[in-house]
Parts: structure tokens; C-alpha cells; sequence
């Protein structure tokens, strides 16, 4: 019996929290709703089993999350067991931080990685399980599954552990606290491949339906409450829209899309990719030498 | 690819169940960019990846930019922009990239550091099953060819790959690649790698990469994509006896006592008779319970709960083993060393050791010799610096259950850990265990420490002054000892110059005779203190591992660190013994403070600051610690 790769890549991500579970004094799982939370969830619930996750999850609330999202997260958050907490930027709440006024990037910062910092201090958690994989961007094809933080929350890129086999080195001194990664070594593909064949709940948003949009410069915003702030003479317009990741909902671009079920969301992932790469390489000058390459049977 | 496009648009649920059976297979790529790596790589995750438009945009503007093909696409680029991490002074290490065909998912360890070229290939190396390593057919087997070689036999990777690369800049020469070819099996059979496979390639162009190349008629063997997807993948762990390290004890409420962990290796199924390593306490898998359902029986590789009919006491760290064919059990082994942190490795000092789920307390030999991973040639060693790696004995605080590494990964592969920094100073793999501690039985003695502390109505204890040269720690020590004896304490002051003419004649200043200076005294105290006496240790003593493990060996308890805190220019303009003047003229080498470190104490029970303090006063003040302390009471 030999093991498919997403039984391998569950089997590691389970090793990996159980390992953080026995060496931390206070973990938590950080849960932003999103799909790869999802997944996440799934797997601390397997990883336990029949005990509950011995973790509360941490949700750092922007307060301009989906509505669907805040549905969403106490709904999971009760399935599975777990204690919810949900820590707000007191600052940014007296300060009415949002990104209208503020812009995405204030808001972020604010909101997101001051909040994070807080809560991480305000709750004493020690070690925080982060669900970014490995494959999002180049920077963090290196990064390491335990990541550490000084006292201080830096992360010093040139002092990181090296990590051998299947052993992690989860000490650290009073004050410093670790990131793991879980499922650093899931791609965009095996998270939805994982998501279809197990049947995790994910958040609405991710299927297409009829939502009401607005365009801004080229990018399809949802007008999700009352808060959203329109342009003079702008209307929403009902259009059948998805979206590929979520977030602050003023902030998070929709696309167009049928796609209404798992499977045809993971095609329209595939197609558009590829479909974009093989439009592309036509316009260039070296299509002689793909042409060639072609023809040697290469695409 | 094209076929997977049309499957994609015309049968997503058939596309979607294809790709829920495939396996995964990880693997190491050796060489450097002149190589052809970086364009190998790329290749690979471009002929056979979806490639999103935003990196497909990069790619296309880079290699117009900074590529080196002309303008065409450089595959390389994909990989990384390594000036531009270099500029950004993030270290280069190793590097995990992903890719999927049909038949498999990949993920590939790229290790392009050069300098700590050992510690990052060794870190790649470790979780691979098969390694790619890169030969340029215009150079043949060279230096690198063979340390890659080296440190792939020594990782105990099962598949080797040789890509002879660039073979469009030999005309696709037989000849050459059959002479590449003999010279490296020649190499290859020396270090104990027996099988391998060579392809002959031309990364930058595609031949021999995913479809066999027009160029090379005189090649029957696989293309390198052909080869990834069937070399088999950790089939022979599941043949071998049932292993599995005990991570988590699963008590949801007390009808349930599972324990929880990964199978190292075999197969374990209901009913199993098993034995719990190291207590050798046996009994009989109840059930293997997921989530998802008990199962009947679990293979090396999956993440399971099992519970047990009888209660045995297992904990974290203990490995639960089949009862027919047990893992070993011991405390000393013969290792090779990995070393990977900047501070040497000295023998003697105390590190940590996690070896499966299991951390315990670990001392490291004398290098037996080290090796020279370009010459393959044995070189005697006093220590081993960063990216060096040797063979030593390891010796542990406590047994654990272990495996050869060649025959599990899991079992025998172990980090060491820094007790001070915490970093991951090494990583090594077990190649067996040492008889001698098994034969030498720890004789038990009827007439215990407490008795013998008692017939002197006294709390023995191990006072250990740690200070500079001239801080004063002598003086202080021979007053405490002078008021300590008049008190009627039998008492022993162990001095660091009076040691060094006896017991320690044969030590010089070097760091590695300074940590075995204070490991034979540290074990002379804790003789002392185990007769009853109390024990005055005035020892420069720099370091803080020897003065922990000084602690450690005496035990908490009876151990008092007093740092004589004087400061250097204090101490240097008393100068006693004239040697701050000798250190400072270069005639002492080595000299604490001067060019040897002395790292201050972070949390002694007693810190004497003898700037305003006289001797006598210091002693004062440590003979009234004692009085509130009821050691000498």
C-alpha cells in the first residue's frame, strides 16, 4: 500500500502540529477564514482526534471582513470544538482605521501585523501555526516550517535553523515565540484537490453567484454593507463574480466567473493559468525558437 | 501538457481523479549555476507546472533584462533571483520548489549556497529519496561532482541521477559521455554507491528532459521526467519491523489513552503484540484510530492514534516498536557529526539531542578524524568547525530506543541542539551503539550522600567561584573557607592552579582543554560533595556551558555559582601573577579577557561586585548566603 501525496502531505502537516502541541507552553492557530485556514482546521481536527484541538483559534479581526466570512468563522469554530477568540486593534477601533480613509496599505499594517503582535503578547501565546505555503511566491520557498521570533516579533532571515528529517527544534528563551507552517509544502492545487476530496467546508465567496460590484480602475469590489463608500454617480451592478482569495472585503478584488462548484473552480485555476501563459507566449520575438521547440515535441 | 489541457476543459472530474491517486517524490538537485541547475530546475517546473501569468510576465521581462540567453526565455530566473537575495543580504540556504505531472507531485530541495554548501546540501539531503547531480559534460567529474556524491551516499539517499549536462556544447558526443560515464562509476563504487543512473541532457534546450532527444540515438535509457515518475518511493519502509515515536499522549477523558504519531517504518495492524521502548513493557494494539475511522492496519508514512489493551506507561519521546523485532536501546553510539553552527563543536560540552520525538541531554567524544569532503581523506581533528563533518561518540544522560541511520531515517538521523543559543548547532546519524556503558554497571552504594552529611551535622555543597584571573577568587575562597572551617565545617577548596600541577597537568588554554578542565573538576566536586564536604571550586571557569553542566552534574540543589564580578581593567591593574602584563605583550595566548572570552554569568545565586569589597567583607557576605540558605547550618 503505498501512500498518495496528499495523504503524504496530511500525514506531515499532523506530525508537525502534534509536534508543536507536545513542545510549546501556549500555542494557537491563527484563523483567517480563508481556504487554507480551512484546510488547516481539518487537519488539527484529524491531527487530535477524538480530542478537541488543544488550541484556541485567533481570528485578527479587521472589522471589514466579508460578512460571509464572520458567518463562517463562528459557525466552524463551534463544528470543531475549538475557542474562538477574536482580538480587535483597540487603536485602530478608536481611531476608526479603514482603508478608505486610511488606504490599504495603513490599514493593513494597523489592523493586521500591529493587531497580530498585540494579541500574540496580550494572550502570552508562544508559538502561533500560520497557514502560508511554500509556493505562493519565491521569498518564501525558503522559508522554514518553524519560523522564529525575537522577543520583539522580528524574524532575522540570516538566523534561521536549519531543518533535517522529520525533527524540529522548537526551543527558544522567555520572551521569543515561533510561526509554524503547517502546510508549507501544500500547492494552490493540492489545497483544492485536498478541499474537494474531503468535503471541508469553505467559505461561500469562493463559488461564484450574483453579487453587486463596482469597477475600480479595472477591479471588481463588492459592495458588502453599507460602509462601502461610493464614488459620485457609481452604482453597483449585479454580476455573476468569485473570489480567488479573501480578506478586507473593500480591499479584495472579485473576478468574473460561472465557476458554482468545486471542480469547476479548480478548472477555471488551471485553464486561465495556462491559457494566460500560452497567449502570452505568442506576442514575443522568440517565437521562432518555440516554434522550433515545438516541433521537437516539447508543448 | 497539451493533453492535460484538453482533459482539464473537457472532464474536470476525470482531470481531478487522476490527480488524487498520484504519489510524491522529493528530490535534491547538486551542482552549481554553471552547471545548468538553476535552468534544470526552471525547466522542469516549466515544462511541466501550470505557470501563473504574473511569474510567466517576470520570466519574460527578466530574461530581457538580466537573462543570459539573449533575450530568450532564461529558464534559470524561474528559480530565483539570487543577486537580487544576495543585495538583499538574505541568506541563501535551501529552497523548496514544487511541481506536478500526471503520475507524480515533486518537490524539489535547491540548495544554491555556496559557502555553507555542506549544511544546506546536508539539509536538503535529509528528507530526499533521490538526488539529480549535475555534471557539465565539457568538465567531467570534478571536485564538486564527487563531495555532492559524497554527502548523497552519506544522507542515504536510495536514487542517483547523474545529468550529464550541456551535451549540445560536445556535439552529442558518445564518446564523452560513455568516459564521463566510466570515470564516475570508478568514483562511485569507492564511496559505496552502487547503482545510478546516467542521462545525457541539455537542460537549456530540453533534450532528454521530458521527451527523448532526436540528438542522442545512441541513448536507450529514460529521460530525466521518465525517471522522476517511477523511481520508487520509501517502498521499502513499509516491509521493514514496526516502528513509531510517541509524539503526543491523546487523554480526551480518562476511557481514552491513545498515543499519537507518525509510523517511522513497517506496518502495524489490529491485534499486533508491541513493546514500548525504552521500558520493554509489552501488549496488544487495540485500535488504530483517525478521524475518519479505525483502521485495521497503518503503513511507515501515516500520522495515526493507536490504543493498547493493557496500561503501560508510555510517554512522549518513547517509541512504540513490534514485540517479535525490537528496536535497540542505549546510551552511546558511534555517529558522524554534521557540524552547522559558527561556534565550534568542543568535545565534552554539554548539547541536546532530539532523536525522534525524544530530547535528552547529549556529550560529544573527540573527533575520531574528520572527513575532507573534496579528498574523501580521513583528518585527525581536535573539533569541528562550521560545515565540518567527522565521526564521534555521543554519549547520552539517559538510553533511547534507535536505529542504525542506514536502516531508518527517523530513528537514526538526530539534531543537537545548543543548550545556551538554542540554535541547531548539528545533526548527525547513528551508526551503532557502544557496548562499554552496558558492561560497566553503576555499582549502588548502601551508605548514602545524606549519611554521610549527616555524621557531620552539615548540607555539603559545591561553592563554585567563577571570575576573571586576579578578580580575586582564591582570596575570597580561602577566607570563606578559613570562617567555614572555625565554624567546625569539614569543608575542601579546589583550586584552579593547584588542580592544573596534578590531576590536570596534562590540559593546556585551548577551549577544548578548558571544557575538559572543568568537566574533571565539576565530577571531582560532585565526588567530594557526594562524601559530605563542602566543596570551594575557584575556577576561572569562562564558559557558561561548562559551568551548567557543572550544575548538572552536581545537581541543582547542592550547586552555588558565585561570580566574583570584578572588572577587567580592575582586575588587570592588580595584575598578582604579572600575567595580564605577559597576555598583553602576546607572550600567553589564550588568556581570559584578553583574547579568550569570558562569558558573565546570567543568573548566579551570588554575585560579589569586589570594586568597594574588601575580601574580607565578600566573605562575609557569602558566609551569611550560606547562614540564609541553611547550607552550613
Amino acid at each position: 500500500m503505498s501512500l498518495t501525496h496528499l495523504q503524504r502531505l496530511e500525514a506531515e502537516s499532523i506530525h508537525i502540529m502534534r509536534e508543536v502541541v507536545a513542545e510549546a507552553e501556549r500555542p494557537v492557530m491563527l484563523y483567517s477564514v480563508g481556504k487554507d485556514s480551512s484546510v488547516m482546521l481539518h487537519l488539527a481536527a484529524k491531527a487530535f482526534y477524538p480530542s478537541r484541538p488543544p488550541f484556541p483559534l485567533l481570528h485578527v479581526d479587521t472589522t471589514w471582513k466579508f460578512k460571509a466570512m464572520y458567518e463562517m468563522r463562528d459557525r466552524m469554530s463551534k463544528e470543531i470544538g475549538a475557542d474562538l477568540l477574536v482580538y480587535k486593534n483597540p487603536e485602530a477601533l478608536a481611531q476608526n482605521i479603514n482603508p478608505f480613509d486610511h488606504g490599504s496599505s495603513l490599514h493593513t499594517d494597523i489592523w493586521k501585523t500591529q493587531g497580530l503582535k498585540q494579541a500574540l503578547d496580550h494572550y502570552g501565546f508562544d508559538v502561533a501555526f500560520g497557514g502560508a505555503r511554500r509556493d505562493e511566491e519565491k521569498s518564501r520557498a525558503k522559508e522554514r516550517i518553524f519560523s522564529f521570533r525575537n522577543a520583539a516579533h522580528r524574524w532575522d532571515p540570516k538566523d534561521q535553523r536549519p531543518e533535517l528529517w522529520r525533527l524540529y527544534n522548537a526551543r527558544k528563551h522567555k520572551g521569543e515565540s515561533i510561526r509554524v507552517f503547517p502546510i508549507s509544502n501544500w500547492t494552490e492545487l493540492d489545497i483544492w484537490q485536498y478541499i474537494h476530496l474531503e468535503n471541508i467546508p469553505i467559505v461561500p465567496l469562493y463559488f461564484s453567484a450574483p453579487r453587486p460590484v463596482v469597477n475600480r480602475d479595472g477591479t471588481l469590489i463588492m459592495v458588502d454593507d453599507e460602509r462601502m463608500r461610493l464614488n459620485p454617480g457609481e452604482t453597483p451592478e449585479v454580476k455573476s463574480v468569485r473570489f480567488r482569495t479573501l480578506g478586507c472585503y473593500p480591499l479584495t478584488g472579485a473576478v468574473e466567473s460561472t465557476a458554482e462548484t468545486l471542480p469547476q473552480i479548480i478548472q477555471e485555476m488551471l485553464l486561465t493559468s495556462t491559457s494566460e501563459r500560452q497567449g502570452r507566449k505568442i506576442d514575443h520575438d522568440q517565437a521562432a525558437s518555440m516554434e522550433k521547440k515545438k516541433q521537437e515535441g516539447y508543448f | 501538457m497539451a493533453h492535460q489541457d484538453a482533459l482539464i476543459a473537457q472532464d474536470i472530474d476525470a482531470y481531478l481523479k487522476v490527480h488524487e491517486t498520484k504519489s510524491m517524490l522529493r528530490f535534491l538537485t547538486c551542482g552549481s549555476v554553471d552547471d545548468g541547475k538553476s535552468t534544470l530546475i526552471g525547466r522542469l517546473l516549466y515544462d511541466s507546472k501550470m505557470i501563473f501569468e504574473d511569474q510567466l510576465a517576470a520570466l519574460e521581462s527578466d530574461s530581457k533584462t538580466v537573462g543570459t540567453q539573449g533575450g530568450a526565455i532564461d529558464f534559470a530566473l524561474l528559480v530565483d533571483g539570487l543577486a537580487a537575495e544576495r543585495e538583499q543580504g538574505i541568506t541563501i540556504d535551501v529552497a523548496y520548489r514544487f511541481f506536478s505531472t500526471e503520475k507524480r507531485k515533486f518537490i524539489v530541495a535547491d540548495t544554491p549556497g555556496h559557502e555553507q554548501y555542506t549544511r544546506n546540501m546536508v539539509t536538503g539531503a535529509s528528507t530526499a529519496d533521490a538526488a539529480i547531480i549535475l555534471i557539465d559534460a565539457r568538465k567531467g567529474v570534478l571536485t564538486q561532482t564527487r563531495r555532492h556524491s559524497y554527502l548523497v551516499k552519506l544522507l542515504g539517499i536510495r536514487h542517483v541521477i547523474l545529468a550529464i549536462n550541456k551535451m549540445d556544447l560536445v556535439n552529442w558526443s558518445r564518446e564523452t559521455f560513455d568516459k564521463i560515464l566510466a570515470d564516475y562509476r570508478v568514483f562511485a563504487e569507492k564511496i559505496g554507491i552502487t547503482t545510478f543512473t546516467a542521462i545525457p541532457m541539455s537542460a537549456l534546450n530540453g533534450d532528454n528532459i521530458l521527451d527523448r532527444s532526436a540528438h542522442t540515438p545512441w541513448y536507450d535509457g529514460p529521460t530525466l521526467m521518465g525517471l522522476l515518475e517511477v523511481l520508487p518511493v520509501e517502498d521499502d519502509l513499509a516491509a521493514k519491523p514496526f516502528r513509531m515515536p510517541v509524539q503526543w499522549v491523546n487523554r480526551p477523558n480518562l476511557d481514552f489513552r491513545g498515543f499519537s504519531g507518525l509510523v517511522a517504518t513497517g506496518t502495524v495492524k489490529r491485534g499486533d503484540q508491541i513493546r514500548a521502548l525504552p521500558s520493554a513493557r509489552t501488549s496488544t494494539v487495540e485500535r488504530i484510530v483517525t478521524k475518519d475511522g479505525d483502521l485495521e492496519q497503518a503503513v511507515a508514512g501515516q500520522s495515526i492514534t493507536i490504543t493498547l489493551k493493557d496500561e503501560i506507561d508510555i510517554s512522549r519521546g518513547d517509541v512504540i516498536v513490534c514485540a517479535n523485532a525490537p528496536a535497540q536501546v542505549a546510551d552511546q553510539f558511534e555517529t558522524t557529526i554534521v557540524w552547522m553552527d559558527d561556534q565550534p563543536m568542543l568535545p565534552g560540552r554539554a548539547l541536546l539531542m532530539k532523536l525522534g520525538a525524544r530530547t535528552v541531554g547529549a556529550s560529544i567524544t573527540e573527533p575520531k578524524y574528520k572527513v575532507n569532503v573534496n579528498t574523501m581523506e580521513h583528518v585527525a581533528a581536535k573539533r569541528l568547525e562550521l560545515n565540518e563533518i567527522g565521526v564521534c561518540n555521543v554519549s547520552l544522560d539517559t538510553p533511547v530506543a534507535f536505529e542504525a541511520y542506514t536502516e531508518s531515517r527517523d530513528l537514526g538521523g538526530f539534531i543537537l541542539i545548543d543548550r545556551f543559543t538554542n540554535r541547531t548547532a548539528g545533526a548527525g546519524m547513528i551508526h551503532f551503539a557502544l557496548r562499554r556503558s552496558e558492561n560497566i554497571h553503576w555499582q549502588a552504594l548502601e551508605v548514602s550522600k545524606a549519611a554521610r552529611a549527616s555524621l557531620k551535622r552539615q548540607s555539603p555543597a559545591v561553592l563554585w567561584f567563577t571570575g576573571l584571573s586576579g578578580a580575586g577568587k582564591s582570596t575570597i575562597a580561602n577566607l570563606v573557607e578559613k570562617k567555614l572551617h572555625s565554624l567546625g565545617r569539614h569543608t575542601y577548596l579546589l583550586d584552579g592552579d593547584n588542580v592544573r600541577h596534578g590531576l590536570n597537568r596534562d590540559l593546556g588554554f585551548t577551549d577544548e582543554d578548558r571544557v575538559e578542565n572543568i568537566r574533571r573538576v565539576a565530577e571531582v566536586s560532585r565526588l567530594m560533595a557526594e562524601a559530605g564536604l563542602i566543596v570551594l571550586v575557584s575556577f576561572i571557569s569562562p564558559f557558561r556551558a561548562e559551568r551548567r553542566m557543572a550544575r548538572t552534574r552536581v545537581g541543582d540543589e547542592d550547586f552555588i555559582e558565585i561570580h566574583i564580578d570584578t572588572p577587567l581593567a580592575v582586575a588587570e591593574s592588580r595584575d598578582v601573577k604579572g600575567l595580564y602584563k605577559k597576555a598583553r605583550a602576546g607572550q600567553l595566548k589564550n588568556f581570559t579577557g584578553i583574547d579568550s572570552p569570558y562569558e558573565t554569568p546570567e543568573a548566579p545565586e551570588l554575585r560579589i561586585d569586589t570594586t568597594d569589597l574588601s575580601p574580607e567583607e565578600a566573605a562575609e557576605q557569602i558566609c551569611a548566603y550560606l547562614q540564609s540558605r541553611g547550607s552550613h547550618a
